[in-house]
């Protein structure tokens, strides 16, 4: 049994690892400028970890294999070294390897992070409420119009509670249920939750951010290849939560430019 | 502190009624089967919930038959509506976080071994005991009536973050008085371990018997003890924080709701809350929690390798600074379940480092066991096999916390599966082949029968390969973008995925099949087991010295004197290979802790 038990344990291993291997369920296509950070830190770690484990579980079949049931007169020996060289070992493999990826890491973080948009970036609000994504854009005028949570109202479209009549601002804001962005354009997305938690996450651009209700957050990012991607809720909002989503279109200048011209007819 | 007359102080006469014996206990052995049996009741709740979750996941629109009888509204005709499987989902993620895998590795199996392997009669607050173990089961039943109150259990994950939590049932159904019997539950559950953790700690530093010092503590005792420090300081924070939630729904308080909130186009009567400050509340507590939930685990496990070994750890001392470090360094790592949460960016970095940090004892601990075993003479039965799946399990769900540990990584994995792989294995399964092990090894002692071995092995088999049949792919999903909390998957990117959730499900309902194997092995060995004798797996520590099952007073008046540390094997002794702690013969050994 102890001999299976190790051959159980080293296939279970190699099975493991052969979908990582082979590249079978992956992250997309990086779109965005910062993504290579991430890609490389997640690379990385999959290669120390991997490591890590599989060494971890063939020594422990191959030990389990060869010490197990030797019979009532075997002689018990000792690892040589003791647990002092387990220790040293440990603090400084794992130290290291501590110390490389929190180091390293730190880069892939900050530029998200750390860093404010830069002065050019193109500012769109979203708000996430129970079960939507909306999307403004600041129209012509470029300032975006007061909020007015009172005025709120989903039967007649006054997702932001906009107040048009008394706010000039306000007037020439675009709303919209999808999201536009030219392609390699920076974007100040400036987030604001309606009601409850829920969270921004687009793989391919490599951002994933809560929505906190009460305390207006943002992220920065560019896009560099045009498509059509998913924003997706992350946070657990309520029963809708698997169904809020909404899309991402990522457009050449002039494709995006008609787009605006397009929502805005609509408003 | 080894003196007899601390005896004295909880010294108390046998039990003779009906009540006393079984129901109202004071028996610290008592105590610790009925939590046993109320980790049993739980874990079987949580795992039917489990299928249900799968089965929904896989075939969304499939009826569940009998389904309906739990729920008209949420399951009509036995299709799982949306918010009902969000609700299966909170009660599953709570019952068994702090039903299954707080009670049985720590308040079951320590209430019943702690007092026996310290060499003392019983805890010193017999009472508090008692007490801790009914507000338990008090706390269980109010869980659980959520299920037929109101309009069901609260949807919003054991997480319960805010403002979901506070705003009422105008967020969902289930989150008006699904919520507060919620918080009511589990600040009656902190009440409990509260009580236990006092017991724990007193008994573990006052009434160790003659020769016992710390150093000779067995590990498991450690681990209980070191568990019930972090228990004492996590607890204490849930519990202010769920009376907190209580207030934000019946006293018009707004500790977690902040202004200007829009549902259902009402601007929310609350002003002046922090959403954060649950999640800050709540993570100080729950990042110790799952180590309360593995410690225990740690310690049980390594007491039985070393016994089925036949030869100690290379160093007992490594293993129980590693194991405080582990709980310590638990309170600093808390924030890296907030890393995208809007917090401090800076923060973010903060709790990164000691994250990573905590890889350096666990990986000690797993070096420790694996080179111990280089020149063992490996016992396997059903307890060891455990033991040593364990440790497997412990690899796998320990390095995808390196993943996890990183905040960058971590915005492309924060919410995934592959998180909910990364805790279902060190947790779902470790723990849970941590609880197996400890049943398999010490139910002869508690219940002077043997479990059948063949139903053993054959329970270990399907459990440890289908447990990697169900929780590996999980991090391939992770890793694909799929997002836990889902009931469904409609979008786009997600629909290629489905097929692996089916597999999953098939695997998931297999190994759920297979634990019904021990529950039968467990209840069918407690009456009709072969008689098992004092120390039927030749060990040392003093829960083998002493009658199976244990007398009353743990050791019939007789109280032993403590010679040798607990981990005397791979010696020459007049008994065989081993010498145990209570028996005053001399043998040449290695290593012995004074």
């Amino acid at each position: 049994m102890a001999k299976f038990f190790a051959v159980t344990i080293i296939i279970i291993a190699i099975l493991s690892a052969i979908p990582i291997l082979r590249h079978t369920w992956v992250a997309p296509e990086d779109i965005s400028t910062h993504g290579y950070l991430i890609d490389e830190q997640m690379s990385e770690t999959m290669a120390e970890a991997g490591i890590a484990f599989l060494a971890a579980q063939f020594i422990l079949a191959i030990f389990i294999w060869m010490f197990s049931n030797r019979g009532r007169d075997a002689k018990i020996k000792k690892f040589p070294g003791g647990a002092t060289g387990l220790v040293i070992a440990a603090l400084l493999l794992v130290g290291a390897e501590v110390l490389a990826l929190g180091v390293f890491g730190v880069k892939a973080w900050a530029d998200q992070y750390l860093t404010p948009p830069s002065a050019g970036a193109m500012p769109i609000q979203v708000q996430a409420g129970q079960f939507a994504f909306y999307f403004r854009y600041p129209g012509p005028d470029g300032t975006f119009g007061a909020t007015h949570p009172e005025l709120i109202n989903e039967g007649s479209q006054n997702f932001f509670g906009l107040d048009p009549e008394h706010d000039p601002d306000s007037r020439d804001d675009i709303v919209t249920a999808e999201m536009a962005i030219p392609v390699n354009k920076e974007i100040h997305l400036l987030m604001h939750a309606k009601d409850v938690g829920h969270s921004f996450f687009v793989r391919e651009l490599r951002v994933q951010q809560d929505f906190v209700p009460g305390l207006d957050v943002s992220l920065h990012f560019t896009a560099t290849k045009v498509g059509k991607y998913e924003i997706v809720c992350t946070q657990l909002c309520g029963l809708g939560h698997y169904n809020m989503k909404a899309y991402l279109y990522v457009y050449s200048q002039e494709d995006f430019e008609n787009w605006v011209k397009k929502e805005q007819a609509m408003q | 502190m080894h003196d007899m007359s601390a005896h004295a102080a909880q010294h108390h006469a046998p039990p003779t009624s009906f009540i006393r014996k079984y129901v109202f206990s004071l028996d610290h052995k008592v105590i610790g089967k009925q939590y046993y049996g109320l980790a049993l009741v739980a874990a079987l709740c949580g795992m039917v919930l489990s299928w249900m979750m799968r089965i929904h996941l896989g075939w969304t629109n499939a009826a569940i038959p009998g389904l309906q009888l739990l729920s008209k509204t949420g399951a009509p005709g036995g299709v799982m509506t949306p918010e009902y499987y969000l609700q299966l989902m909170t009660m599953h993620g709570t019952i068994m976080v702090f039903f299954v895998l707080t009670t049985a590795p720590f308040a079951a199996f320590g209430n019943f071994f702690l007092p026996i392997q310290v060499g003392a009669e019983d805890m010193p607050f017999p009472r508090f005991n008692m007490m801790s173990f009914w507000v338990t089961f008090v706390a269980f039943v109010v869980l659980m009536s959520s299920f037929v109150l109101g309009d069901g259990p609260t949807l919003g994950g054991w997480t319960q973050y805010a403002p979901l939590n506070a705003v009422g049932s105008v967020a969902g159904p289930g989150q008006g008085l699904g919520v507060v019997l919620w918080m009511i539950s589990i600040a009656l559950f902190c009440v409990g371990q509260l009580l236990g953790a006092l017991n724990f700690i007193t008994t573990t530093l006052d009434l160790r018997v003659k020769g016992m010092s710390l150093m000779r503590l067995p590990l498991s005792a450690w681990a209980w003890f070191i568990t019930s420090c972090m228990g004492l300081t996590a607890f204490s924070v849930l519990f202010p924080a769920c009376i907190l939630v209580i207030l934000d729904h019946v006293a018009g308080t707004s500790f977690f709701v902040a202004s200007n909130l829009v549902l259902n186009d009402q601007l929310q009567p609350h002003s002046g809350g922090s959403t954060l400050l649950w999640q800050h509340l709540f993570w100080f507590f729950g990042h110790p929690e799952v180590y309360i939930a593995i410690v225990p685990g740690i310690g049980i496990v390594s007491h039985i390798l070393i016994t089925s070994m036949r030869k100690p750890m290379l160093s007992q001392r490594v293993l129980i600074y590693c194991m405080g470090a582990l709980a310590v360094l638990s309170y600093g790592v808390y924030g890296h379940h907030m890393f995208v949460s809007g917090m401090n960016p800076f923060s973010a970095l903060a709790f990164s480092f000691p994250t990573l940090v905590i890889t350096i004892p666990a990986t000690i601990v797993v070096l420790i066991w694996v080179f111990s075993l280089y020149g063992a003479n490996l016992r396997i039965n059903s307890a060891s096999l455990f033991a040593l799946g364990f440790i497997s399990m412990f690899v796998s769900g320990g390095v995808s916390g390196f993943f996890l540990a990183q905040p960058s990584i971590d915005i492309m994995l924060h919410a995934t599966y592959f998180v909910v792989g990364h805790f279902h294995m060190v947790m779902g399964v470790a723990a849970m082949f941590g609880i197996f092990a400890a049943t398999y090894f010490w139910a002869p002692k508690m219940f002077g029968r043997m479990m059948n071995e063949t139903l053993g092995r054959i329970h270990f088999w399907l459990s440890f390969v289908g447990t990697y049949c169900i929780f590996m792919p999980f991090h391939y999903l992770g890793m694909a973008g799929n997002i836990r909390r889902y009931s469904s998957f409609p979008d786009d990117y997600l629909q290629p995925l489905i097929p692996v959730h089916r597999l999953i499900t098939v695997a998931a309902l297999i190994t759920g099949a297979a634990q019904l194997i021990f529950v039968y092995n467990l209840i069918h060995s407690r009456f009709w087991g072969k008689p098992a004798t004092d120390n039927p797996w030749e060990a040392t520590s003093l829960e083998w010295s002493t009658a199976t099952p244990p007398p009353w007073d743990n050791f019939g008046g007789k109280y032993p004197v403590v010679y040798h540390d607990p981990y005397q094997y791979g010696v020459k002794s007049s008994v065989g290979d081993y010498v145990m702690q209570a028996s005053p013969e001399q043998v040449k050994t290695d290593h012995d802790e004074k």
